[in-house]
């Protein structure tokens, strides 16, 4: 045996775990039609299919509770609570008939009966504009957006609480009310919170130390504190600090608070939006020789805001529930309205409470789920490139 | 030299923007609310009877009725009234920042109010107090009868307290079941957790209506607390609260002449002293309070004697039908009592 010959050691013998190819599974089962679809998702097997139908048993007893409560039992017509009181053991469900006598008073407030026609036009005007952003192909898109969105609110304002030099009496603020409230601090809100918000957010990321700070205070501050505290600040001790005659507006007041509140959220969500841009994008810009608003209102604010659309949606919708915390100080937004309706003795009956709660209800998930919605569409709109 | 120039104009632009604070002292309330041309009311955000919108948002109550009649007396005209709703925690910075003239707001009279909160109080227009509400078919008829009852009551409120107080007081025994929020604890009561409900007598009498069947439910007749309901305005300018306390004397006493909002143009030829000079027919009553002659003639225009503005708004022309009680006039038994007015 020499040792200078290779020699490759005896192959072993190739095995197998399986020395037979598997056999063909059975063709998958058909899995359409209804039928499929209830027994693969509800009922795979029997602990599932119990589960499945507590949950539908649970489900369909609320909702024929709820449909008898709102519209079997309901009372529609009537002048006084008297109608919605139960007689000879006859269940009585919600009683509309309170909402159709007060809707007016949920809509209006105290606005005086002669100059309601303002605040119709400015529903109106609002239903326009808002028409008119959903259209995508509208001319002068731009500007229309601008107009809508800050234009529209502000001159809102100033409409619907009068100008004597163009004959339009003063409509004074305490006399407001109502949903038109509820509108008109959340579209003012959120007119002013994001351009707010967005310059703050762009202050806190400078180089220059004063604007830094200021920034830094103006977000922190509210949000470190409960929004009642900045209503509970701005109505009741800003005035113990202001020289007496000099009242700003109770309105106006909350709704500074409520303003500097949400941009101070919204600051931070842009500014989250503004570090996901790379710094390849400002980079860019620069070598194009673009200065700094030009390279952030060209080029990074429309990332950045683009990035950011779902938490803004998310801050303008809480912004508008907020408004029921105006009650606090003592302006009645329109959750307020019906507070005040419901105890009024004319209208006294035991369901007359659910139902206004009800009411409200309805109406504040119409408004928020059409906020969101609109949201959803605006996401879509701006993600074609992205197609996530 | 340059330095006492740079400081006097430092002194000089301090005095032009630091607030004006003392002059809320400086003028009058009544030259002020005349000089705005409105008087500006804190009332409540919604509480039946006293304050509370109607359908059109007017507000209507007891407690509006009085701001009218004080507009009416002071400016002439009841329809200058700004109605500014203030929460329980809100009304006294309110009137002390000088944000309402006056606070018509069911503000009970206490001492610290009176002294601590710096408020005057010198009309009471509504004497409030704890009662019992109980099922009718129970029996009772007095608090007295209340021995060894359950009587269900919100946590932390007055009522919890003088319920306590005034079961000690009278040596026997109950059973608190309490709750967090007052509707709950009315709901309590009417599916017959307790025996009887407490809280102000005001607000039994809403409570009650709001019930399924409000005639099976009586308020007992004893009111075991003393919550006096009073104007409030802010203290150390009484040539304001005189006012506020005569307007509320003029009503009654024309309640107690029988003068009415309908009928007040007749008793203009009255020979009654006091009727002539409540009404500005002769002497110098509105000259002495700085208002004018007809002051009274016009809040009685406006809304009415004491007495229809409470059947108006809480007894029996109204939906929730308060016995007068303690708020009928002195001459019927009640404590509703006016100096004489010359």
């Amino acid at each position: 045996m020499s040792s200078g010959t290779y020699r490759p050691e005896p192959l072993l013998p190739l095995t197998y775990c399986q020395s037979e190819p598997h056999p063909p599974a059975p063709p998958p089962l058909v899995d359409r039609g209804c039928f499929n679809w209830l027994r693969r998702n509800l009922f795979p097997n029997w602990r599932q299919s119990l589960l499945s139908i507590l949950i539908f048993s649970l489900l369909a007893g609320t909702a024929w509770h709820l449909a008898r409560f709102l519209l079997v039992d309901a009372v529609w017509w009537g002048d006084t609570g008297e109608a919605c009181r139960p007689s000879d053991g006859r269940p009585v469900g919600a009683c509309w008939a309170f909402i159709a006598d007060r809707y007016k008073y949920f809509i209006y407030g105290s606005y005086p009966l002669d100059q309601r026609w303002r605040v119709n036009t400015f529903f109106i005007a609002g239903g326009l504009g808002l028409a008119y952003l959903l259209w995508p192909r509208a001319p002068f898109r731009r500007l229309g957006l601008t107009l809508v969105i800050v234009a529209l609110p502000l001159t809102g304002f100033i409409f619907l609480s009068g100008w004597d030099a163009v004959g339009l009496p003063d409509v004074p603020t305490n006399l407001w009310g109502g949903l038109m409230v509820t509108i008109v601090v959340a579209a003012v809100g959120i007119a002013t919170a994001l351009p707010v918000g967005i310059l703050l957010a762009l202050g806190r990321r400078s180089h220059l130390v004063i604007v830094r700070w200021l920034s830094i205070g103006l977000i922190e501050l509210p949000r470190g504190v409960p929004l009642v505290t900045v209503l509970f600040m701005a109505n009741t001790m800003l005035p113990l600090f202001l020289p007496t005659g000099l009242n700003p507006d109770k309105l106006v007041r909350a709704l500074v608070g409520i303003t500097f509140f949400a941009a101070a959220y919204l600051a931070e969500i842009i500014r989250g939006g503004l570090q996901a841009i790379p710094r390849g994008q400002y980079e860019a810009a620069s070598a194009l020789g673009l200065g700094y608003w030009k390279t952030m209102v060209l080029i990074i604010l429309p990332q950045a805001l683009k990035v950011a659309v779902p938490n803004i949606v998310s801050i303008n919708i809480g912004l508008f529930k907020d408004t029921s915390l105006l009650l606090i100080v003592g302006i009645f937004d329109f959750l307020s309205t019906i507070e005040t309706a419901r105890i009024d003795p004319r209208w006294a009956a035991p369901t007359i409470s659910t139902t206004g709660y009800a009411f409200a209800a309805v109406v504040y998930f119409s408004f928020c789920f059409g906020m969101s919605r609109y949201g959803a569409l605006i996401e879509r709109r701006l993600s074609r490139d992205h197609g996530r | 030299m340059k330095v006492r120039i740079y400081s006097a104009a430092l002194a000089a632009l301090t005095m032009a923007i630091t607030p004006n604070w003392g002059s809320a002292h400086e003028s009058s309330t009544l030259a002020k609310v005349r000089a705005r041309g409105e008087l500006i009311c804190g009332v409540g955000t919604g509480l039946a009877g006293f304050a509370l919108p109607d359908s059109d948002g007017n507000w209507q109550g007891l407690d509006t009725d009085y701001c009218r009649a004080l507009a009416a007396a002071a400016i002439g005209d009841a329809r200058k009234v700004k109605f500014v709703p203030l929460t329980a925690k809100d009304r006294f910075a309110a009137i002390q920042a000088g944000q309402v003239d006056v606070l018509a707001r069911t503000t009970t009279w206490t001492l610290s109010r009176d002294t601590a909160n710096g408020l005057d109080f010198r009309a009471v227009d509504f004497y409030d107090g704890q009662g019992f509400l109980v099922r009718a078919d129970s029996g009772l008829t007095s608090a007295a009868e209340l021995d060894g009852a359950s009587i269900c009551l919100t946590q932390g409120s007055t009522a919890e307290l003088n319920t306590s107080d005034y079961f000690r007081a009278k040596g026997m025994k109950y059973k608190p079941v309490t709750f967090a929020t007052s509707s709950e604890t009315v709901k309590a009561y009417e599916s017959g957790r307790c025996d009887s409900y407490s809280n102000d007598s005001s607000a039994l009498y809403g409570e009650r209506r709001r019930m399924a069947e409000p005639d099976k439910h009586v308020v007992l007749p004893e009111i075991v607390s003393r919550e006096p309901l009073a104007i409030g305005v802010l203290q150390g300018d009484s040539q304001w609260s005189d006012l506020t306390a005569w307007l509320h004397f003029a009503l009654l006493i024309a309640e107690d002449n029988g003068i009415t909002r309908d009928n007040v143009e007749t008793y203009l030829t009255s020979e009654n002293p006091e009727i002539r000079r409540l009404l500005g027919v002769e002497g110098n009553v509105g000259e002495l309070l700085g208002v004018n002659k007809d002051w009274a003639l016009r809040a009685i225009r406006a809304v009415g004697n004491y007495g229809e503005m409470y059947d108006r708004n809480l007894g029996s022309g109204s939906p929730l039908k308060i016995p007068r009680g303690l708020n009928a006039l002195w001459s019927k038994g009640g404590l509703q009592y006016a100096p004489p007015l010359r």
